[in-house]
């Protein structure tokens, strides 16, 4: 008997996009006519009972391409890759949100899916009803919420708030109590997105102690993550998407490595603009700073409004998946800063920055200062320094990433005291 | 506690997704999801009568206003003829009564999918529970104007014959009746966000087109039939001939084209909204 839960094979999604032709002056002419065609498309759309898309062109962009896997009953598989990479598409098909554009999936068994931790939580409801409430939501059955409800309680540590709306709740409260009924659901597979980027670090940890629990009981669990060193400890077999193909699959450590390989994509990376919204046009690196181990990033960015202050924020990932280190001009703010932008670059510079050389992820934010606009994660992958081979000190799991010199010294010891 | 999976548990029903193949076990997947539409139901009425003044209240004011205003207009100054000694306020409000259930069952639906839309893109489920749970509000409201038309006959003294015992079939008629429009918009509405401008004229509309201010009985007969092919005309008629005893007396073809209309509108209901349901996540 074949013990394969999960059999994908020829997978495709596809989304329809519209494009905004841009043009250099204005015409009145030019604006009707494209309104007029844009009204007849969308006239076109309604009657042929498809949606309407704005822009000007049309065009067919694939999320996911032609993806086969298999996984056994048992497996716990890391899904990694970068943003864009088509993994939550693959998730939202697995769990059936959408349908697939071609291809065929096959399960056999229960699935739970955990895309977004609080799923359907409402603010006016008290944690207790939020409870039954989330954990309907999630597939779980009455009795079965009855019965872990002391034990979800626990786990969120909220037991005095029960009966408090949980619009009341501080934030850190809020995600303990949607992670606790996500986390006490019982499925035979389980697909998980990224949610344990959320509460503190004390609060992950017991995340993945649950997490590892479930793994080990025999479960089966799709688990998307950024963060490398979770994958590495939590799972046992990996995929890894690029631009929506499958690149790699095999162990854990396999597919990590060759992420680390195949994602250095150069030292420039541009994105299409939102016009909607502030966003990231684009981020790069000076790569002849990076032998000296100075970092000089540059993020490109165009909001519709001004913004009050323009905040880059990077991040250096270290291939193991641990942040290294990090900045961004609200903490560290230094240099000239022009308030109410639209559009502009953040250039941030760091010299001889004391990590150890290689490679390493980069990950860029913009914020107006009050919250976070956008974000590209591991857009980068840069070689920071030159490889210089030290085969006398321990690797960096053994010793972390900082490379700064110490001062060692040695006297010898009063001989009186021995005596 | 936690359990390992149980041998029983192995042996799975085969799940398959391919594009563009409706669920086999649709059906039977809304009977399992069940507990999920009780609890959705629960929550929109929770929430509705959280953090309200009037609560349950604005449910009595509103039909009782109206019927204030339909009585003076068209029972005092246009002096429309009730049925045979039914008085006018007692009329009238047998037919606002279904006609309130009808249309917040298309106003709460339609309006449900997107204000759920963070559901329809994380979970799955059989949307159809959606727009439906968002009705069951309606009937509650609907017990408590139920209530005041009780309150109100024993003001008049009007006491109801046996006709009574089929006012359930009747209910039961008047939710089918809304189901079928409500799920079209419902589905529309998550494509085309302009629908919901579109729905409150409906219902402005509908109220004054279906027979709630006065009797169906001053309808003429040579298009009375044709009338009643709006389904509406057919839930009031029925409404009426339960509540008001022996004075309503049921015109049998309009109420079987009111049965037939509601079915088909039904059946396109049904069949647009699972024809488009399973791009609700991509869209919404």
């Amino acid at each position: 008997m074949s013990d394969t839960v999960i059999r994908v094979d020829g997978l495709s999604k596809r989304y329809v996009i519209g494009h905004q032709r841009p043009e250099r002056y204005t015409a009145l002419r030019d604006v009707a006519a494209r309104t007029v065609k844009a009204w007849m498309r969308a006239g076109a759309d309604v009657i042929r009972g498809r949606q309407l898309i704005a822009g000007d062109d049309v065009e067919d962009f694939w999320a996911l391409k032609d993806i086969a896997f298999e996984v056994e009953r048992g497996d716990v598989i890391g899904v990694i890759g970068r943003n864009g990479a088509g993994k939550s598409t693959l998730l939202k098909i697995l769990s059936r949100i959408t349908e697939p554009s071609e291809g065929r999936v096959e399960i056999r068994g229960r699935v739970a899916s955990l895309l977004e931790v609080g799923t359907g939580f409402h603010p006016e409801l008290t944690g207790r009803e939020n409870i039954y409430l989330n954990g309907a939501i999630l597939g779980m059955r009455h009795a079965e919420i009855k019965r872990k409800f002391d034990e979800i309680v626990a786990f969120a540590e909220v037991e005095k708030f029960l009966d408090t709306p949980v619009k009341r709740y501080s934030s850190g409260m809020y995600v303990r109590l949607a992670f606790a009924v996500a986390a006490h659901l019982e499925p035979e597979i389980l697909v998980v997105d990224e949610v344990l980027a959320v509460g503190d670090a004390e609060f992950q940890q017991k995340c993945l102690g649950k997490m590892k629990r479930v793994a080990g009981e025999g479960r089966t669990v799709l688990f998307v993550s950024h963060n490398l060193a979770a994958v590495r400890s939590l799972c046992n077999k990996g995929i890894l998407l690029a631009g929506g193909k499958l690149v790699s699959s095999g162990s854990a450590d396999a597919v990590i490595r060759c992420y680390g390989n195949t994602s250095t994509a150069g030292h420039e990376i541009a994105f299409a603009a939102t016009p909607d919204r502030p966003s990231i046009l684009s981020v790069s690196v000076d790569p002849r700073a990076l032998i000296e181990r100075d970092l000089v990033v540059d993020i490109a960015f165009a909001s519709p409004r001004p913004l009050h202050t323009a905040v880059g924020g990077v991040v250096l990932r270290a291939e193991t998946g641990e942040p290294v280190w990090g900045s961004n001009n609200r903490f560290h703010p230094s240099g000239e800063t022009v308030r109410g932008l639209t559009s502009g670059i953040l250039r941030c510079t760091c010299r001889r920055l004391p990590i150890l050389p290689g490679t390493y992820h980069l990950s860029v934010w913009l914020s107006d200062w009050h919250e976070d606009l956008d974000a590209k994660l591991d857009v980068l992958t840069i070689q920071i320094g030159e490889d210089e081979a030290n085969h006398l000190r321990p690797p960096p799991s053994a010793l972390g990433h900082l490379d700064w010199p110490a001062m060692w010294q040695s006297t010898e010891s009063e001989k009186a005291t021995a005596a | 506690m936690s359990r390992s999976i149980s041998p029983a548990d192995q042996a799975q029903r085969l799940l398959v997704l391919e594009a563009g193949q409706t669920e086999r076990n649709y059906w039977a997947d809304l009977w399992h999801y069940r507990e999920l539409f009780a609890i959705l139901a629960w929550r929109d009425i929770a929430v509705r009568y959280k953090q309200t003044v009037i609560g349950i209240a604005w449910a009595i004011i509103r039909p009782l206003l109206t019927m204030i205003v339909f009585t003076v207009i068209f029972g005092k100054l246009a002096k429309l003829p009730s049925d045979g000694d039914v008085p006018y306020p007692v009329l009238v409000f047998a037919g606002l009564l279904p006609w309130f259930l009808l249309s917040s069952i298309l106003t709460e639906a339609s309006s449900s999918l997107i204000g759920n839309a963070n559901l329809i893109s994380k979970v799955y489920f059989p949307r159809l529970i959606v727009p439906a749970a968002a009705g069951v509000v309606a009937l509650v409201d609907f017990s408590v104007n139920l209530a005041i038309l009780f309150g109100l006959m024993g003001w008049y003294g009007y006491v109801p014959n046996e006709r009574i015992v089929f006012l359930p079939l009747f209910i039961v008629f008047a939710v089918v009746a809304s189901l079928g429009p409500a799920l079209l918009v419902t589905a529309l509405n998550v494509k085309y966000r302009d629908v919901r401008y579109v729905i409150p004229f409906i219902v402005q509309f509908g109220l004054y087109v279906s027979p709630v201010g006065f009797s169906s009985e001053i309808v003429p007969d040579d298009i009375r039939f044709w009338y009643s092919l709006n389904p509406v005309v057919g839930v009031i008629d029925g409404f009426r001939w339960c509540l008001l005893g022996t004075a309503s007396r049921l015109y049998v073809p309009g109420l079987i084209a009111s049965i037939v209309s509601a079915g088909v509108l039904l059946i396109i209901g049904v069949s647009y909204f699972r024809r488009t349901e399973r791009t609700f996540a991509d869209i919404i």
